[in-house]
């Protein structure tokens, strides 16, 4: 669904990723680790079109990126579940209006009772008509996540998802995006948080991708 | 999204996703309704201007007067050689001696009824008509003044032609001053479009990467600003109509009559709303997309 051939990116000064090859296939689990500042945000924005790569080739759903009509990246991304690092919501909207943005931006409507369920599951529906600012750092994260996952799309982007909550609620989110993974869509997470990754091996096989050196690499079994 | 769908005004998401800056908005409004109340005026000068120009042109009514005063031995003589002088004028359609009735009744508003007319040495009185453009009067006063020395001729009207044509000007100043009303009024809401954009790019961002598309980011920013426009037309052109309902123009003589809107002329400025949200629309329209392309 997702595929890099050969991708290398830096952001004018010295070079952060180089020749990236990477498959996100459906239904496929992926981690993504690293140390900080190796470039794992910069490669999922590449992964759903946020960042256009300095070389090399990416495909969405079997369309050459570069080759994306403004219109068509907009339909792609729709297909394409996004959890920010950094949450990327409208501070003047409420939480709930936040997540239930990719349905307003589409003109679409609202599925009530899906929101609501949703923010059950992540624990939000007391802070349905918060405003984000209001909010934990751990809230938000998991508003992102709902919103995320609101319109069923085929692949889930993680940054960070678990960064701000407890182990509790982590497991939670692991479980809803292993569920999700179930049914058939693609989880890529970056994160630190090894023990997340530990705990989720034993609910799904996952593949551990690892940046170094400026190139990914399969980290294997050796957490 | 068309123009017509923006006049339905519905308040939904697409214009909630941005954020209300109440100070672009504010501005929007107010530069509409101050140009909406400058076009009000723009708008009766034209009209006026136009009548003025009418009405003055009417009375020009394509006529002068040839006054021929000669001793009564001659008057016959001089007359026949003026109304032959008048025939090979260009521009002259046709001649008549006022007869003494005529005369007579034109003297009554000053002298009274009981004038003897027949016994005085009134001079003749030629009535001219002349085509649209008239004759050459210096010329023609050339050959009567060598050939028929008792003849005065009077063009008292002809003194109006400049004042069709200033009036005339004056009609084509009022529509430049509309479009250039227009103009500024599309050069500003640019700006504050483009200083709204500006301030949003977050949330053209956060819009983006949900899977919005150019045509519904640029929406909520159309919409805003067009209905703002409409408002603040709507009020300046109230303004600007109140004010010539108000206006004491100079009454039914002088110089100003007619200054202002008249009869179906008092609906014209209903046009100034609309072709205020218009203008909103399309300079929007095109900031948006401009910024949207360019922040891609
Ligand atoms: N927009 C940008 N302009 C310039 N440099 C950038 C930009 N975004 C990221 N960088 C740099 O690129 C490098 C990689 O950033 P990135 O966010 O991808 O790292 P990361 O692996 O996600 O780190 P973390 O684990 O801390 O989130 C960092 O050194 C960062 O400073
Ligand atoms: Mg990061």
């Amino acid at each position: 669904m997702i595929r890099l051939a050969n991708v290398s990116h830096d952001y004018g000064g010295r070079g952060l990723l180089s020749g990236v090859d990477l498959h996100i296939a459906p239904g496929a689990f992926h981690f993504l680790t690293g140390p900080s500042g190796a470039g794992k945000s910069t490669l999922l924005k590449l992964c759903y079109g946020e960042l256009r790569p300095r070389s090399g080739r990416i495909e969405l759903f079997g369309q050459n990126l570069a080759a994306l009509s403004r219109d068509a990246l907009a339909d792609t991304r729709r297909r394409i579940g996004v959890i920010h690092q950094d949450c990327q919501f409208l501070d003047h909207l409420t939480l709930a209006e936040n997540v239930a943005l990719p349905f307003i931006a589409t003109g679409r409507p609202v599925p009530e009772a899906d929101l609501h369920e949703l923010l059950s599951w992540v624990g939000l529906e007391h802070a349905a008509d918060a405003l984000p600012p209001t909010l934990s750092g751990g809230e938000r994260q998991r508003a992102a996540l709902a919103r995320a996952v609101i319109m069923s799309p085929e692949v889930v982007l993680a940054d960070e998802p678990t960064g701000n909550v407890d182990w509790e609620m982590s497991q939670r989110l692991l479980t809803l995006l292993v569920e999700l993974n179930r049914m058939g869509t693609a989880v890529m997470i970056a994160t630190h948080d090894l023990t997340l990754i530990r705990n989720a091996k034993a609910l799904v096989s996952a593949r551990i991708l690892r940046i170094a050196d400026q190139t990914l690499q399969s980290a294997g079994s050796d957490l | 999204m068309s123009f017509v769908e923006i006049l339905r005004v519905r308040f939904d998401d697409a214009g909630k996703v941005v954020p209300s800056s109440g100070y672009t908005t504010v501005l929007t409004t107010l530069t509409a309704g101050a140009m909406a109340f400058l076009a009000v005026f723009a708008l009766a000068l034209s009209l006026s201007s136009g009548q003025l120009a009418q009405r003055w042109s009417d009375t020009l009514s394509q006529s002068a007067t040839l006054r021929l005063s000669a001793a009564p031995s001659e008057i016959g003589a001089q007359t026949a050689a003026v109304l032959e002088i008048l025939r090979t004028t260009p521009g002259v359609v046709s001649t008549r001696v006022l007869d003494i009735d005529e005369q007579r009744a034109l003297l009554e508003p000053w002298f009274g009824p009981d004038l003897p007319v027949e016994n005085l040495a009134l001079p003749r009185l030629i009535e001219i008509i002349e085509t649209p453009e008239g004759f050459d009067a210096a010329g023609l006063r050339l050959r009567l003044s060598t050939e028929a020395p008792g003849a005065v001729l009077d063009d008292h009207t002809r003194w109006r032609r400049p004042l069709v044509a200033a009036a005339a000007s004056l009609r084509g100043l009022a529509w430049v001053s509309v479009v250039l009303i227009a103009g500024a009024m599309a050069a500003m809401i640019t700006l504050a479009a483009g200083f709204s954009l500006a301030a949003n790019v977050q949330v053209i961002r956060v819009l983006r990467l949900v899977g919005a598309r150019d045509a519904f980011i640029a929406r909520a920013f159309v919409r805003r600003f067009t209905l703002r426009a409409l408002i603040g037309a709507a009020g300046g052109t109230v303004l600007g109509v109140a004010a010539f309902a108000l206006l004491p123009v100079a009454g039914e003589s002088g110089f100003l009559t007619g200054l202002g809107f008249q009869g179906a002329g008092w609906f014209l400025p209903l046009v100034i709303p609309p072709l205020a949200g218009l203008i909103a629309w399309a300079a929007t329209r095109t900031a948006a997309f401009r910024v949207l392309r360019r922040e891609s």
